[in-house]
Parts: C-alpha cells; structure tokens; sequence
C-alpha cells in the first residue's frame, strides 16, 4: 500500500494497458515504440496499432540496453543479438563457451560492449574485438559518456578500461566488497556501484577519492540519472533517493534528496529525459511520477501488490512505459 | 509470495559421489524439472538445458566479516534463472569438493532478492564410505560438510566392513547427531529423503532430537526406522567425541525472559558466530502463548513466532548448536541465566 500522504493526481486511466503475459525484465523505446523485453525468448514490439513478439534468444534474456535505433540484448543461449525497429534482429556475437551474456552496454557513437563469466568483450568503431580479464565476474559494464572507455565493477572495485589503448593498464579503483551494477556520471567525473551490501559506493576519477552512499533497506538494483545529470535517482528505499552530483565534490558530505515515500520499496527508476522529473515504480506495483523541485506526485499506477520490474521513457519524454514482474505492462502518454 | 522455488545444496569432498547422486536425481522418472547449478568441474551425464555452470565466487560483505560471505555467482544465476521461471521446479546446486557450505546458505539469508524468490530446502552431504574417516582428519572442509548437514548419506558402503561402516557412523554422529544419515552404494536413494525436506522452514522446526540411523544392511534403501534414543546411544554405536566440532543440546522447562535471552543469543552469534556453523531453537517464553522458532548460520539468525503452544504440550525451550571448539558450560550458564 502507498501512503501518499497528500492528495494525488492520478493518469491511471490515460493508460494504454498491454498484456505482456510474462515477467517483463525491461523496455526501451525504438523512435516511439515500446518494446517491452520479457524474461524469456521475447521482445514485445507494442506500437498503438499493433502489438507483435518476436523471439530472439533461446531461453532466457539477461540484460538489454538500447539506442534510437535498435535494442542490444544478452541472453543465456550465450548470444548477443541486435534488433531493430522493424523487428529484424542479427546475431552480433556469441561466446564460444555459450556461458550466459549477462551484462551488456551501448556506447555513446553506438560502439558495444558485453561480458561473460570474467571476461569482458568490446567492438570498437572499426569493428576489433577488444578483451579485458576481470578479477572476478564481470557484475556492471557500462560506457563513460565521452570516448572509448567501460567501467567495468567486480569484487573488490572497479576498474576503468580504455579497450584502444593495447598495452595501457587501466585504471583500477579499489573498495572491499562485491560491486554489482556500475555508472559514470554524465559530466564523467565519477564511478558510482551499486554494492552487494544495501549500499552504493562511488569514486571520484580525477583522484579516486572515495564516496559511501548508504541507508538503504535493500540492495539497490536501478539507477537513473537526472537530465543533465544534477542527480543520481536510485531505488532500494521506501522512498525515491536522489545523491546530488551537480558540485565537484559529488555527493560527499552532503544528504540526498529523499522524495514519494511509500510503505513499498521502490523497485525501479527511471529519470525523465528532459525535465527534473522522476518515475518510480515500487514491490506494490505502483507507478508514480515525481516532479524533483517540489516533490509532486502523479500517480501512473495503482497497487496490485506485484513488484514493478522495468520502466522507461521515449526520448522525448512524452510516453512513459512500465512493467510489471506478473506480466502486466502499459503506456502512459503525457 | 508463497510459491518460492526451494533449493537443495549438495556438498562432499572430493570423489565421494556428489555427481553420481545429481545424475541419479535427474535421470530418475520424477516429472519434475530442475535448474542445477554446477561447479565448472562437474561432469553431468544427463541432458538438460537448465545446467549452469558456476565459478564459485565466495564474497565477504560488509568490509570482511568472515561470517557474512556470500556466494556472487549464485546472486546472479539465481536472478538470471528466475527470468525462467515455470520451466523447473527446483534448484540443485552442487558444490565443489572443497567448499564450505555456509556461503551457500547465507546467500539466502542475507540476499534479499534471493531469499524473495527461492528457498533453502536443505544441505545434503555425500560421504564416503572408505575415505571419510582419514578427511575429518586432515581436511577441515569435509568435516564443515558433515556438521552443517542436514542430510548425510554414507556412499560406497559396499567398499568397507560392517564394522568400519558402524565406527565412521559413530564418528559423523559425534559431529552431527542431527543429521538424516543414509547408507547408500552408488548414491542410490529414494529421492524423497534428499529433496523437499524443508530443512530450514522455520515452521518445520518441530523435532530438533539427535536422530539414529536403524542399524540396517547397507543395500537396503529405505530408512524409515530413526529411532529416537534421547541422549543415550543405541544400536551398539560407540560414543566417540570429535576434537573440535561439537553440537550443545539445552533444554529447559523453566519459560524464559525474552529480554534477556535476545540479547544474549545475538551476543553468542556476534562473539562465537564464526565457529557456530548451525543453530535451531524452540523457546517458549514467560507470559506468550505462542512457539518461538529460530534458526541460524553462523552469525545470522533466523526467527519467528510459529504458533499457539497446544494444550497437551510440554512448554519447554531447547536450543541446538553444532560447531568448533564451543565452551559448552559458558553457553549453558548463560541459557539458564535467560530463565524469566
């Protein structure tokens, strides 16, 4: 149950339902269609004038990112398949031991990056497949906003790798712990985990200068940043949680922005594109929207006691797509 | 939710048959699919498109407690194969000859996206038969297997003597006299005693007394005899002590203070909790009407109020522990100090 304390507005009938019919893991939008990634096999193409599936892995779909243009996914068929607006899709790579591709990620000049087991594999522009052995499993994988360099986290740190520049060393950033997911801020000044503990950890790249971010209930599991990147949004609390990042010093000794507190933990986030605006699904399977400058909320979707598993805006910012884990999906024009 | 998918952890050293049991497990004609977690060692004769093959990654958390490791890899493969769910109907996950099953566990109790959507159903543990004896000698991860145990089952009988199968009973039950124990040649067993045990349901916590492997021939699989024999030995097994690893069974008629044995346990678990590997109550405490129920792994507990104690029952609390070098008389003095 969310205890909105103040009255809401509530768009849950502009909602366009859509009926997923398995657990949905993520969704992207191609120009202005949803696709919605299902647990399995699935990715649900569900334009206003027709919804269709296509199926791509041969079992289950661990992670997925997406530009304009396509959708990159990684599967435990050991596959990473690239599909495109018209549903055409391509294998683009395979592992060769078929282990399960479960981190994938998409540079800012369209360039990929994904990994399996410990090892983490990029193409650069020319198409060379470059390599790098983690310490551990490869746990996040994500570009930096400008040039050829992947944060990769893993036990014990995380490290920066500059795939073109053979023979360099990265750049390692060391914490005690098992770091899970991984982002670079959008001004490219700092690393932030997400931690096995109910924790995020953060670096500064400039001197490694180190940033705990704590209090959670629960381990975080989604991240956003903010247009313009004056906040990082995160899930993981009864409350939407935003670590300031517009000074140089980040988030370090300052509080964050705690925002839609709800008697449910909030699942996802996702920050709109354009405006200081937030969608925050949480385990009751609400949706709200939440406005950063005066925490206004406008509900998206009511409570069903099934947690929210994946949200996300068209790059406009005028549709907002959700999932839910029970198979329910939906649309929501603004 | 309700219908968590339970999991069953198989562990035992090196060679002692861990594999053979898995192929017997999925080749026998149950109608149910399992998802099995394999270490990269392993060799699975059977086809299955639910085989994960897993490093063991073992995590410290929270800046090195040793007590508060988990297992990486499972955190992940357990979200990944979630994505699956419908297609199994439960997990296996086999471990590799040298590891230590306390990180398996904790991963369900300190993860909470793991514990949201599976279950630990129990720890079994394959012994050998021949070569056990010489490993609780010299090789401290077979003897965590055996104490941590929830079902222990004795393989390659046919390779010893009756009289050596007796002794190395006797030396297991010195580690662990709560264990199921099985006699087993080729790891063959019904696979009801290994599977759906619901070893850690906190509402299964009903009967913690040692139990006693019915003095049975070796081929014979079917055990349904365990004797209870309170605290005397039966069956002419010899009362062996094993050096370091014990189990501590207290019991007490006398209801207690909740307010003084909460802190009290959880000062045990946060002093002693690197050598306590597995624990278990029933309490009954002054003035509730209902059970209390806990369990616990290394330092992590696990508890609730189970329900009213009946009528016809006797109002008593017993706590268990199985682990290293524990200073029996201290835990005892301060169980009894806890009495309200």
């Amino acid at each position: 149950m969310t205890d909105t304390g103040t009255p809401t507005v509530s768009l849950t009938d502009r909602v366009r339902p859509v009926e997923a019919g398995a657990p949905v893991v993520g969704v992207h939008f191609l120009k202005r269609t949803p696709v919605f990634v299902l647990g399995e096999e699935v990715l649900l193409f569900a334009p206003e004038d027709g919804e269709r599936r296509v199926a791509i892995h041969e079992g289950a779909i661990l992670a997925s990112v997406s530009e304009a243009t396509r959708i990159i996914t990684g599967g435990d068929d050991g596959r990473l398949i690239a599909t495109e607006a018209s549903g055409e899709h391509r294998e683009i790579a395979v592992d060769d031991k078929r282990r399960w591709i479960d981190q994938v990620a998409l540079g800012p000049d369209g360039t990929v990056a994904w990994s399996a087991g410990k090892t983490a594999f990029a193409r650069s522009k020319k198409g060379e497949l470059r390599t790098f052995e983690a310490p551990s499993t490869v746990a996040g994988l994500a570009f930096a906003p400008k040039g050829f360099r992947l944060a990769i986290a893993h036990y014990n740190g995380a490290t920066l790798w500059f795939p073109n520049a053979v023979g360099a060393s990265p750049q390692k950033f060391e914490w005690k712990g098992s770091h899970l997911g991984i982002t670079i801020s959008p001004d490219g000044k700092f690393i932030v985990t997400t931690m096995q503990e109910s924790a995020l950890h953060g670096w500064r790249i400039s001197d490694a200068q180190h940033m705990r971010m704590s209090g959670y209930s629960a381990r975080v599991r989604s991240l956003s940043w903010t247009a313009g990147g004056q906040f990082l949004a995160t899930s993981g609390s009864e409350q939407l949680i935003l670590w300031p990042f517009d000074g140089k010093d980040g988030p370090m000794r300052r509080q964050p922005k705690m925002l839609a507190t709800s008697k449910a933990r909030v699942t996802v986030v996702a920050c709109h594109p354009h405006q200081p605006v937030v969608a925050v699904g949480y385990a009751d399977g609400v949706v709200r929207l939440v406005r950063i400058d005066d925490g206004a909320l406008i509900l998206a979707r009511s409570a069903d006691e099934v947690p929210v598993s994946a949200l996300g805006w068209d790059a406009e910012g005028r549709l907002l797509a959700f999932g839910i884990e029970s198979g329910e999906a939906g649309v929501l024009p603004l | 939710m309700t219908d968590k998918i339970p999991v069953t952890v198989l562990t035992g050293y090196l060679g002692a048959g861990k594999t053979t049991l898995l192929n017997r497990i999925l080749s026998e004609p149950h109608g149910k699919k399992y998802a099995v977690i394999v270490n990269e060692f392993g060799e699975i004769g059977i086809d299955n498109e639910l085989i994960v093959n897993a490093d063991e990654e073992v995590f410290e958390m929270n800046n090195g407690c040793i007590c508060c490791t988990v297992r990486g890899d499972l955190v992940r493969i357990i979200d990944g194969l979630m994505r699956r769910k419908g297609k199994f109907d439960a997990i296996i996950v086999e471990t590799t000859g040298l590891a230590d099953p306390a990180p398996v566990a904790q991963t369900f109790f300190m993860d909470e996206a793991v514990g949201a959507k599976t279950k630990l159903d129990a720890v079994v543990t394959v012994a050998d038969a021949k070569w056990l004896k010489d490993r609780l000698k010299d090789a401290p991860e077979a003897k965590n297997q055996i104490a941590f145990a929830d079902v222990i089952l004795i393989n390659k009988t046919d390779l010893v003597s009756p009289e050596d199968l007796r002794e190395l009973e006797a030396r297991i039950r010195a580690i662990n006299p709560y264990a199921r124990v099985h006699r087993t040649e080729r790891a063959n067993i019904a696979l009801a005693e290994v599977l759906g045990r619901n070893a850690f349901d906190l509402d299964r916590i009903l009967d913690i007394e040692p139990a006693f492997l019915a003095a049975e021939e070796a081929h014979v699989h079917e055990h349904k005899h365990d004797h209870e024999h309170g605290h005397s030995h039966g069956n002419g097994l010899k009362h062996y002590h094993d050096e370091d690893m014990q189990s501590i069974s207290i019991q007490t008629d006398k209801p207690l203070n909740p307010d003084k044995f909460f802190p009290w346990v959880q000062d045990l678990v946060a002093t002693e909790g690197q050598n306590i590997l597995r624990s278990k109550g029933i309490l009954s405490f002054k003035d509730d009407p209902e059970r209390f129920v806990f369990q616990g792994v290394h330092m992590i507990l696990d508890g609730d109020h189970q329900r009213p104690w009946s009528s016809n029952e006797k109002r008593e609390s017993r706590l268990v522990l199985i682990g290293r070098n524990l200073s029996e008389e201290k835990i005892r003095q301060g169980f009894e100090d806890c009495v309200a």
